[in-house]
C-alpha cells in the first residue's frame, strides 16, 4: 500500500511538474527576449533558442569582438567594419564550418528604455491607473450599497429586479455595443474616459452579486441591534455591514482592478488620441506600428505583466476565495 | 402598508437606485434601441433610416459572415470540450493532498490574470515561424526532422491559413487555470465516504474518477461549460491584436465578434452590426438553453 501510493504521488508530481513547466516557460520566454539584443533575437538557423540572454564583446576600442570556439585559435573579428577571421592570429578567407560563436552571458538592457520612449509610456500608466482607481471606487461605492438593498431590506420588487441583474449578466456585450456608442457620442463623451469610468458608479451585474452573496450571510440579529439602538439604514450599512466585508470588497476591488488595467475593446472604441491611450491600447498600436522590434515588445509585455503578478502574488488568498465564491454559487 | 413597509420600500429602492438609473440607461435603453437600429440603415453620423428587414436579409447572402459563424463554431468546438477535459484532469491531479500542491496551482493560474494584450502579443513571438519558441523547440527536440522525413515541414502557424485556428486554440488552453480552480472548489465538495465505499467495492483509481468523481462535479462542469460557450461566443480581443484587426490570413480567423466590431467601427455599419449583435444573441440563448435542458439528463445535484 505504501509503496503505492509512493509511485502515485511520484507520477502526479511529475505531471504536475512537467505541465507547470510548459504554463511557465512562455513567460521566460518573454523576459529572456526582452533582455536580447536585435542581433540575438533571430536565431541564426538550426540554433536552439537561446533561453538566458548573450551578448557580444568588445574590444578596447569599442569594436565588436565575436570569439569563435570549436577550433583552438580561431576567432573572428569585426575589425573596422569588416569581418576577419583569424586563425592563430593569421588571416584567412574561408569560414570554416565547425566553429561556433562564442558569447557571454549579458543583458541588453536597451529594450525596455527604448519601448518607454516608442510609447509615451508615463502618460500611458497615469490614464490606465487614474481609470482603474475611478472605476474601482465607483465599483465598490455603488455595488455594495445596491448589493445591501438586495440582501438586507424587504422591499416588493426586489428579488424580480435580482432576476434582471442576474440576466443581464448572460447579456452578450456586442447587442449594446453599438447603442452605447451613439449614446456616449450623443453626450459627447467619446474620446474622453468618461465611457469607461462613469458607468462604473451606476453598479456592475457580478460585484453586485458578489457582494450580495456576502451581506446575506451577516448574522440579522446585528442588524437588529443596530435598529434598535436608532441608526438609520445608511448608519447600519456604513458601521456594522461595511466594516465587516472588508474581505468581499477588497476582492471585488482586486477582480475590478484587474480587470479594467487589461480592458482593451471600450479603450480601443472610445480612446482616439494617443495621449489618451491606456497601457493595453498602447502596446497594441506599438506592436502594429512596429511589428518585428520583438526586444522592445517583450519588454513592454513584462512591464505590463510584472506588476499583475506581484499583486497576484500579495493577494492570492482573497483571489482564489474570490473565484471559488462566484464559481461554486453561480 | 404599515410604516415599516414603506421604510423599507423607500430605502430599498434608494439604496438599489444607481443599479436601477444604470439599468435604464446602460443596459435598457440600448437594448431596446439596438432592435430599432438593426431593422435601419444608420453610419452614427446621420439619423437611421428604417430599412425593415434588409439587415436580415443581407445577413442570410452574406459570404463574410458565413464564414465568421464557421470560424466562430470552429473554434468553440475546438477550444471549450478539451479546455474542459484538460482542466478536469488537471484539478484532479491537484486535487491530491500533496505537497507544493498550492504552487503548481498559482502556476496554472497565472496566464489567466496576465492582461490579454500581453498575452497575445506574446503568443505572437512564441508563434513566428521563423525565430519563434515553438518551432524552435520544436526543430530542437527533431519534430521538424520527421517531418521531412514524409516531405512536410514545420507549421507556419498564424500565418499559414490552415494553422492560424488551431494556433488560437492551442493558445486558449494556456488560459485553463480559472476553470482548473473552479474545479478544485469542485472536487472540495465531493464526500470523501464516497470513496471509502468505491474502495471496499474494490474499484481502482480510474473507475473511482469514472463513477463517483466525474458524476459529482457534474454540476461544475455545466457551470464552466455554459460560461466556456459564452466566452468562445464573444471571442475578440485575442484575434484582433494577432491579426491587426484583419482576421487574416485569408479570413481564416476572422470570428463573429471581430467581424461585427468591423462593421460598426470600420465600416460604420452600425444598422448591419446591430442585427449581428441580435442574431449573436440568439445564439448563445438558444445554446445555453439548450445545454441547461440537456442538463437535466447528465448533471447530478448533490443530495438528489
Amino acid at each position: 500500500m505504501g509503496n503505492r501510493n509512493a509511485i502515485k504521488r511520484i507520477v502526479a508530481h511529475l505531471l504536475l511538474a512537467a505541465t507547470s513547466v510548459l504554463f511557465i516557460v512562455p513567460f521566460v520566454w518573454m523576459v529572456s527576449t526582452s533582455l536580447k539584443h536585435e542581433s540575438r533575437i533571430f536565431p541564426e538557423s538550426g540554433k536552439p533558442p537561446e533561453w538566458i540572454p548573450r551578448t557580444d564583446q568588445f574590444d578596447e576600442q569599442g569594436r565588436r569582438l565575436i570569439i569563435y570556439e570549436g577550433k583552438p585559435g580561431v576567432e573572428l573579428k569585426d575589425v573596422d567594419d569588416k569581418k576577419v577571421i583569424l586563425v592563430d592570429g593569421q588571416e584567412l578567407n574561408v569560414w570554416p564550418s565547425d566553429v561556433t560563436p562564442q558569447t557571454r552571458i549579458g543583458f541588453h538592457w536597451q529594450n525596455y528604455p527604448k519601448a518607454f520612449a516608442t510609447m509615451n509610456f508615463w502618460v500611458n500608466l497615469r490614464n490606465t491607473l487614474f481609470i482603474c482607481v475611478s472605476v474601482v471606487i465607483g465599483t465598490v461605492i455603488s455595488c455594495s450599497l445596491v448589493a445591501y438593498s438586495f440582501s438586507r431590506i424587504e422591499w416588493p420588487g426586489r428579488d424580480a429586479l435580482f432576476v434582471v441583474v442576474l440576466a443581464t449578466m448572460m447579456l452578450p456585450y456586442e447587442v449594446t455595443l453599438v447603442p452605447l456608442f451613439v449614446l456616449y457620442k450623443w453626450l459627447g463623451w467619446t474620446g474622453s474616459f468618461k465611457p469607461l469610468i462613469i458607468p462604473a458608479f451606476f453598479g456592475t451585474p457580478f460585484y453586485i452579486f458578489l457582494l450580495r452573496q456576502f451581506f446575506m450571510g451577516i448574522p440579522r440579529d446585528l442588524s437588529s441591534a443596530a435598529r434598535i439602538d436608532g441608526c438609520s439604514e445608511l448608519g447600519i450599512f456604513m458601521n456594522v455591514i461595511i466594516p465587516l466585508s472588508k474581505p468581499a470588497l477588497a476582492t471585488a476591488a482586486l477582480f475590478m482592478f484587474l480587470f479594467q488595467w487589461a480592458d482593451f475593446l471600450n479603450p480601443l472604441i472610445y480612446l482616439q488620441d494617443d495621449r489618451q491611450y491606456t497601457l493595453a491600447i498602447a502596446l497594441q498600436q506599438f506592436q502594429s506600428n512596429h511589428e518585428s522590434e520583438w526586444g522592445p515588445l517583450m519588454a513592454m509585455s513584462t512591464v505590463i505583466t510584472v506588476p499583475i503578478i506581484v499583486l497576484f502574488f500579495l493577494t492570492q488568498r482573497t483571489f482564489i476565495q474570490g473565484i471559488t465564491m462566484t464559481g461554486l454559487k453561480g | 402598508m404599515t410604516r415599516t413597509e414603506r421604510r423599507d420600500l423607500r430605502n430599498g429602492l434608494l439604496f438599489a437606485s444607481p443599479y436601477i438609473i444604470g439599468f435604464l440607461t446602460f443596459t435598457f435603453y440600448p437594448f431596446a434601441a439596438s432592435v430599432y437600429y438593426s431593422f435601419c440603415s444608420f453610419n452614427a453620423i446621420d439619423p437611421p433610416v428604417w430599412t425593415g428587414l434588409s439587415n436580415y436579409r443581407q445577413m442570410m447572402s452574406d459570404g463574410y459572415l458565413h464564414t465568421s459563424l464557421y470560424n466562430t463554431f470552429y473554434y468553440t468546438i475546438g477550444s471549450v470540450p478539451i479546455g474542459i477535459a484538460l482542466s478536469i484532469l488537471l484539478a484532479v491531479f491537484l486535487n491530491q493532498k500533496l505537497r507544493g500542491m498550492a504552487a503548481y496551482r498559482t502556476i496554472f493560474f497565472l496566464p489567466t490574470i496576465v492582461p490579454v494584450v500581453a498575452t497575445s502579443v506574446l503568443w505572437l513571438w512564441v508563434f513566428n515561424a521563423e525565430s519563434g519558441l515553438l518551432n524552435g523547440v520544436l526543430r530542437q527536440i527533431g519534430v521538424e526532422w520527421l517531418l521531412s522525413q514524409f516531405g512536410y515541414g514545420l507549421p507556419n502557424w498564424l500565418s499559414d491559413e490552415n494553422w492560424s485556428m488551431p494556433s488560437l486554440i492551442l493558445m486558449s488552453f494556456w488560459g485553463v487555470g480559472g476553470a482548473v480552480v473552479i474545479f478544485l472548489a469542485g472536487l472540495a465538495e465531493v464526500p470523501d465516504s464516497l470513496y471509502e465505499v468505491a474502495e471496499i467495492d474494490g474499484a481502482g483509481p480510474i473507475r473511482k474518477f469514472w463513477n463517483v468523481t466525474l458524476p459529482m462535479i457534474t454540476p461544475t462542469i455545466l457551470f464552466n461549460l455554459v460560461m466556456g460557450l459564452i466566452g468562445a461566443f464573444q471571442y475578440f480581443t485575442q484575434v484582433y491584436i494577432m491579426t491587426a484587426g484583419t482576421g487574416g490570413p485569408a479570413n481564416s480567423t476572422l470570428v463573429y465578434a471581430l467581424y461585427l466590431y468591423q462593421k460598426a467601427f470600420m465600416y460604420l455599419n452600425m444598422g448591419y452590426a446591430s442585427a449581428m449583435g441580435w442574431m449573436l444573441f440568439a445564439m448563445v440563448l438558444a445554446l445555453t438553453v439548450g445545454v441547461m435542458y440537456s442538463s437535466k439528463r447528465w448533471v447530478h445535484y448533490h443530495g438528489e
